[in-house]
């Protein structure tokens, strides 16, 4: 009788657990696949053929071919690949960005933390769209201009997690008890800060993705940003913004719900990502 | 009284500094912009022009000095309230954001009201029927709109109620071929519509989750306890008690949340062609309008931190507990 009771609880958490990392692998194969799908697919869908134009979803095209007869589907799954290759680009260099400056504002304090802080605030307090389309205009648009724009843009709040983060283990008693220990600042680093920061980079890293892809979804959508050359959803959406009045409805519905769904898969990994490894709630 | 005026002395001097840097930072950065001024302006009628005409445009823009002494100038003009010249509009940069803004305001104030409206009743009933199917409808309905685009729905409700019902018109403030002062109110209200209705759908997502939080958290407490424990109900407990408790965090949050506004009326303006300022943005950016450009970064921050403050000055003065802290 105790043993079921004792037993119970832990069963559930292992469930969880396991449903938790089922899930985190179902997405990391959702964007395997579809990042497979994008390179394998030829450009056979890209080739514009006026004898099939405009055709609504149907068995032959699934989602449809455009006002050039182009292939909808390749063109989104080839969309999607620019846009997550764009978006891991920016988060990775926001993330950078973030964990540096955080890192820096709590281990210097002082005159350091005051400005970082500062930036953080002048950040948060300009609207972010309005900044995006300032920095890839000084940037003269392109690749770049998204790359940097959201990089820019999208740091401060991981910064501040990882800042607080940092800030609280100064303070733990077992780090002033390493100290104690005469062990050097360097191997602090290495053994007792870093296994706390990495996760929260990680998971920060993750959940920046879906901000960085639709924010240069966005940009490109108004025009800044990425060129009808390189086809991501984006400018997909923005084509198909010209042929709204015609009724091709499927030509806007179609990519952004695509669209949705991955951001959505990234929001999912990277929040599962954080149940998993937050000890609070991995261990309930 | 008097802590109030030291705090508010001290929010304006942070406003003012936080203006100071991102006007500093968008100079800065406009001025690495691989983009010719006079190329801009004449667009092809350059090469009509004569090297005496060129220099004479570049003496009297001032691109002959450094640019530390561009900006002093060009900050020294801003300071005076001259914002210079839109090259777009041919209008000077202070009237045209201030017509536009006048369009952008109503289509921002009544997103702002609907969005805040549905997004406290929704986050609410979520809040008070936890785990319910009708919290779990408004939950996924605030998470999957938390990563949906806002040009999309936008796009989405134009094809929809526009293009294929009709109910609604394509594009624009007023009907084609009226002029912007005679269109009439019933019109204007007629065409605010659709772009009113994107961002309402779009900008509930957030306030709807903190407010199901906030009445997670009543619940919890030893009040409601008491409420439910007297036989009360759960929604009578909610609507008597619980309501007023989380609707100041509810209404500063709102106001805290004006760039994401913002934002989102930059996006739904472009889809829907209404000439606000954030079409205007949109337009500078492309053309090249440099001086429009920089007068709406300034005025946008201007916007969002005066939303802030006036968020940290409604907790302080309709909240008494916070306000003795502050006076601590």
């Amino acid at each position: 009788m105790t043993n079921t009771i004792v037993q119970q609880p832990k069963q559930v958490s292992l469930l969880q657990r396991k449903k938790a990392v089922l899930i985190c692998l179902c997405c990391v194969f959702f964007f395997v696949a579809l990042y497979i799908a994008g390179a394998m697919m030829g450009d056979t869908g890209l080739r514009t053929d006026f004898l099939h134009r405009n055709l609504p979803p149907s068995l032959d095209y699934p989602f449809g071919t455009d006002w050039l007869g182009r292939d909808l589907l390749t063109r989104t799954v080839k969309g999607l690949c620019i846009s997550i290759q764009i978006g891991m680009l920016a988060a990775m260099c926001s993330a950078v960005l973030a964990g540096l400056l955080g890192v820096a504002a709590a281990t210097f304090g002082g005159k350091v933390d005051t400005v970082i802080t500062g930036m953080i605030d002048v950040v948060m307090s300009t609207p972010h769209l309005v900044m995006l389309i300032l920095i890839s205009f000084a940037m003269g648009g392109g690749v770049q201009g998204v790359v940097v724009a959201v990089a820019l843009t999208h740091w401060t709040r991981l910064a501040r997690i990882l800042r607080a983060e940092v800030m609280q283990l100064k303070n733990a008693d077992y780090l002033q008890l390493s100290t104690r220990l005469g062990k050097s600042k360097l191997w602090i680093a290495r053994n007792h800060i870093l296994p706390h920061l990495l996760p929260q980079f990680v998971i920060g890293l993750i959940l920046l993705f879906p901000h960085a892809i639709l924010h240069s979804a966005g940009l490109s959508f108004l025009g800044f940003g990425l060129t009808p050359h390189n086809p991501s959803i984006g400018i997909l959406l923005s084509e198909s913004m010209q042929q709204l009045s015609t009724g091709h409805w499927w030509l806007a519905v179609i990519p952004g719900v695509c669209l949705i769904c991955m951001v959505k898969v990234f929001d999912i990994l990277g929040n599962t990502l954080r149940y998993l490894s937050d000890p609070q709630t991995s261990q309930q | 009284m008097k802590t109030f005026c030291k705090y508010f002395a001290s929010k304006m001097l942070r406003l003012s500094i936080i203006v100071a840097v991102v006007s500093v930072l968008s100079f800065v950065l406009v001025s690495f912009a691989p983009l010719d001024p006079i190329t801009a302006y004449l667009g092809y009628d350059r090469l009509q022009i004569s090297q005496e005409q060129e220099a004479q445009i570049i003496s009297r823009w001032g691109l002959d000095k450094s640019p530390p002494e561009r900006f002093l100038s060009w900050a020294g003009n801003i300071l005076r309230g001259d914002f210079g010249k839109s090259v777009i509009f041919n209008e000077p940069v202070v009237d045209v954001i201030g017509k536009r803004f006048v369009a952008s305001f109503w289509l921002m104030f009544f997103a702002w009201l609907f969005s805040g409206l549905l997004g406290f009743i929704l986050g609410a009933v979520a809040g008070t029927f936890r785990n319910s199917l009708a919290d779990r409808v408004i939950r996924f309905y605030a998470y999957t709109l938390a990563s949906t685009p806002t040009f999309w729905v936008a796009m989405i409700l134009l094809v929809f109620f526009a293009v294929k019902l009709g109910w609604f018109p394509v594009c624009c403030a007023g009907p084609l071929g009226v002029a912007p002062e005679d269109v009439s109110f019933a019109d204007r209200l007629y065409h605010l519509a659709l772009p009113v209705l994107t961002l309402s759908l779009v900008g509930i997502a957030q306030i709807t989750l903190h407010t199901r939080e906030k009445m997670i958290d009543f619940f919890q407490s030893n009040h409601a306890t008491y409420a439910l424990a007297c036989g009360e109900t759960r929604s009578s407990t909610a609507i008597f008690h619980g309501l007023r408790n989380i609707l100041l965090p509810a209404i500063t949050l709102q106001f805290a949340s004006l760039g994401e506004l913002f934002s989102g009326s930059v996006l739904a303006e472009v889809v829907f062609s209404y000439p606000g300022l954030g079409k205007a943005t949109v337009d500078a950016g492309i053309r090249g309008d440099v001086p429009l450009l920089l007068g709406v970064v300034i005025f946008s921050t201007i916007f969002v931190v005066v939303g802030n403050l006036i968020a940290d000055l409604l907790y302080t003065l309709v909240d008494p507990r916070v306000r003795t802290e502050e006076a601590i």
